[in-house]
């Protein structure tokens, strides 16, 4: 698009500050993926649907396709690059491989960011609370039951450490 | 998705009178349904007016002992306040009936109300409907229509308003606060949203210049006799297609007061207080529950593929009318 409206935002994506000139209709998804090369988030639906895109705010999950980059100038975002601790992968990630949580893959960083986020809201103990509270995510491989699995492992390593 | 330019309202009245000066400028709150909307191409805002930074986002205690929602609070936080899930479990249940996580972290209560209808055809800018385009027709009267209205529906729209916050908010005789060039004013839950009639392409009656800025709920709360129920196509993360809240307040087994509003049915969240009265002073029994169902669906008219929802609606308020009653004896 001609003469496109730029303006600056700044983002502390993964922990480091970024600065970046984006038009106001960019997406925070498009923002991470094109202009920060952070293409581990997926566009799958792009309408709020799926899930695939799903990244922390402020520790909170949401549909980053759904959300304008320009509205979250100065905001802190997580995506799944962000997770590991160099080469110690999360413990959520660490479950996913685990619990063979995945198939294609495709749905996978937004279920794992997912997951995280449901952890950070602490509502979710029984195999059912966390199947409703997961339900904005879709896996089109249907890798359901292990993803179950791995985030039940995930609740327990984390509790371990919070305790140790 | 058009072109538009930004800006971020600093307080209310900056942005009321951002909105007084263009009509083809639009509030954003969570996003979730303009963006989606915008990115169809059905809405078009030549501006967005960024409400998010507004001191609209807080829940407190009113003096005549309700409690205020500011409209900026986002849906979850909403569900999941101590206040709201100890004195007003429907509405939290409502909620949470609602989107999903991600979804809820970013929807906003004001965003709630004024979402728009999800009929299909609204949303294909290729198919021909009345409420995007005044005048155009309506595709679903007579096309599919699974998921639409079956009471106080015109021959000019048959969709429904989907929300299931709404529903709740209704049946708790809630009150919008809003703020525009004029002044402030309260519109009760009841008069917010419009049946279509012969305007389909308005949905509330909110001025063009007005923003939400809370939702006040009276003290009742109905926290020991109430029930949402949500019936969908799956078991989670889909739209109602009929919803029922119910709330009572009992004494022993008698009914001194029932609220009952359906969501999926209609243009707006669906309460009929004559029917409702049917049940007062009397008992918790079945029969008398599908006395008020018969009531409330008696005028209700089907277009077809939507016709299950008149008896699915009767089944489904006998039922909430069933958990509301048994609450106690079933703790
Ligand atoms: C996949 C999906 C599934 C969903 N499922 C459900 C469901 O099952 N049940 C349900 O109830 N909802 C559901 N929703 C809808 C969701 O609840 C709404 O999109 C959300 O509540 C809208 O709030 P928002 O803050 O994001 O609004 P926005 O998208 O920001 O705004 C919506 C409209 O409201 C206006 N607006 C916003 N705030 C104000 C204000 N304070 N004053 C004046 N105008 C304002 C905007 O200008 C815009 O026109 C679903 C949405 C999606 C995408
Ligand atoms: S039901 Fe209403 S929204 Fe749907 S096509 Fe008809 S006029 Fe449009
Ligand atoms: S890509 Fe965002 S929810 Fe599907
Ligand atoms: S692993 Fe393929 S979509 Fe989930």
């Amino acid at each position: 698009m001609k003469n496109e409206p730029e303006n600056r935002i700044t983002l502390r994506v993964n922990g480091a500050e970024k600065q970046m000139n984006i038009a106001p209709w960019t997406t925070l998804l498009d923002a991470l993926r094109d202009y920060l090369d952070l293409t581990g988030t997926k566009k799958g639906c792009d309408h709020g649907q799926c899930g695939a895109c799903t990244v922390l705010v402020n520790g909170k999950r949401i549909n980053s396709c759904l959300t304008l980059a320009i509205m979250k100038d100065g905001a802190d975002v997580t995506t799944i690059e962000g997770l590991a601790d160099g080469e110690t992968l999360d413990p959520m990630q660490q479950a996913f491989i685990d619990n063979d949580a995945f198939q294609c893959g495709y749905c996978t960083p937004g279920q794992i960011c997912s997951a995280r986020g449901l952890i950070n809201e602490g509502r979710a103990t029984t195999a059912d609370e966390i199947r409703e509270l997961m339900s904005g995510n879709i896996c089109r491989c249907g890798a359901y039951p292990n993803i179950v699995a791995a985030i039940q492992q995930a609740m327990q390593t984390i509790e371990r450490s919070a305790k140790a | 998705m058009n072109s538009f330019s930004y800006t971020r309202a600093g307080d209310v009245a900056g942005a009321v009178n951002e909105a007084a000066t263009n009509r083809a400028a639009k509030f954003i709150a969570g996003g979730t349904n303009l963006i989606d909307l915008m990115k169809e191409n059905v809405a078009r805002p030549t501006r967005l007016i960024d409400i998010t930074r507004l001191p609209l986002n807080r829940i407190e205690n009113t003096h005549d002992g309700g409690l205020r929602l500011g409209a900026l609070v986002t849906n979850a936080d909403t569900a999941y306040n101590e206040q709201v899930e100890k004195r007003y479990p429907l509405l939290s249940r409502a909620i949470l009936s609602g989107a999903s996580p991600q979804l809820r972290n970013m929807a906003t209560n004001g965003g709630n109300l004024l979402q728009r209808t999800r009929c299909y055809y609204f949303y294909d800018t290729a198919t021909p409907c009345n409420k995007r385009e005044p005048g155009a027709g309506c595709s679903a009267i007579e096309g599919f229509n699974r998921m639409h209205a079956v009471l106080g529906t015109s021959d000019k729209c048959i969709a429904v308003h989907p929300s299931d916050m709404c529903v709740a908010l209704a049946a708790l005789e809630a009150v919008v606060r809003v703020s525009g060039k004029s002044g402030d004013r309260t519109i009760p839950l009841a008069d917010f949203h419009r049946l279509p009639g012969s305007t389909p392409d308005i949905d509330t009656n909110l001025g063009e210049d007005e923003i939400i800025t809370a939702i006040d709920l009276p003290p009742k709360g109905f926290a020991d006799h109430y029930a949402y129920l949500k019936v969908r196509d799956r078991k989670s993360y889909a739209f109602a297609l009929v919803s029922v809240a119910a709330a009572l307040e009992t004494s022993g087994d008698t009914i001194k007061e029932a609220r009952l509003v359906l969501g999926g049915v209609a243009h707006k969240p669906w309460r009929n207080t004559e029917a409702e009265a049917l049940l007062n002073g009397k008992a918790a029994t079945r029969v008398n529950f599908q006395v008020v169902a018969e009531a409330i669906m008696r005028d209700a008219k089907g277009f077809g593929h939507n016709t299950f929802k008149i008896e699915l609606a009767k089944r489904a308020i006998v039922r909430a009318l069933k958990h509301a009653a048994q609450m106690e004896t079933r703790r």
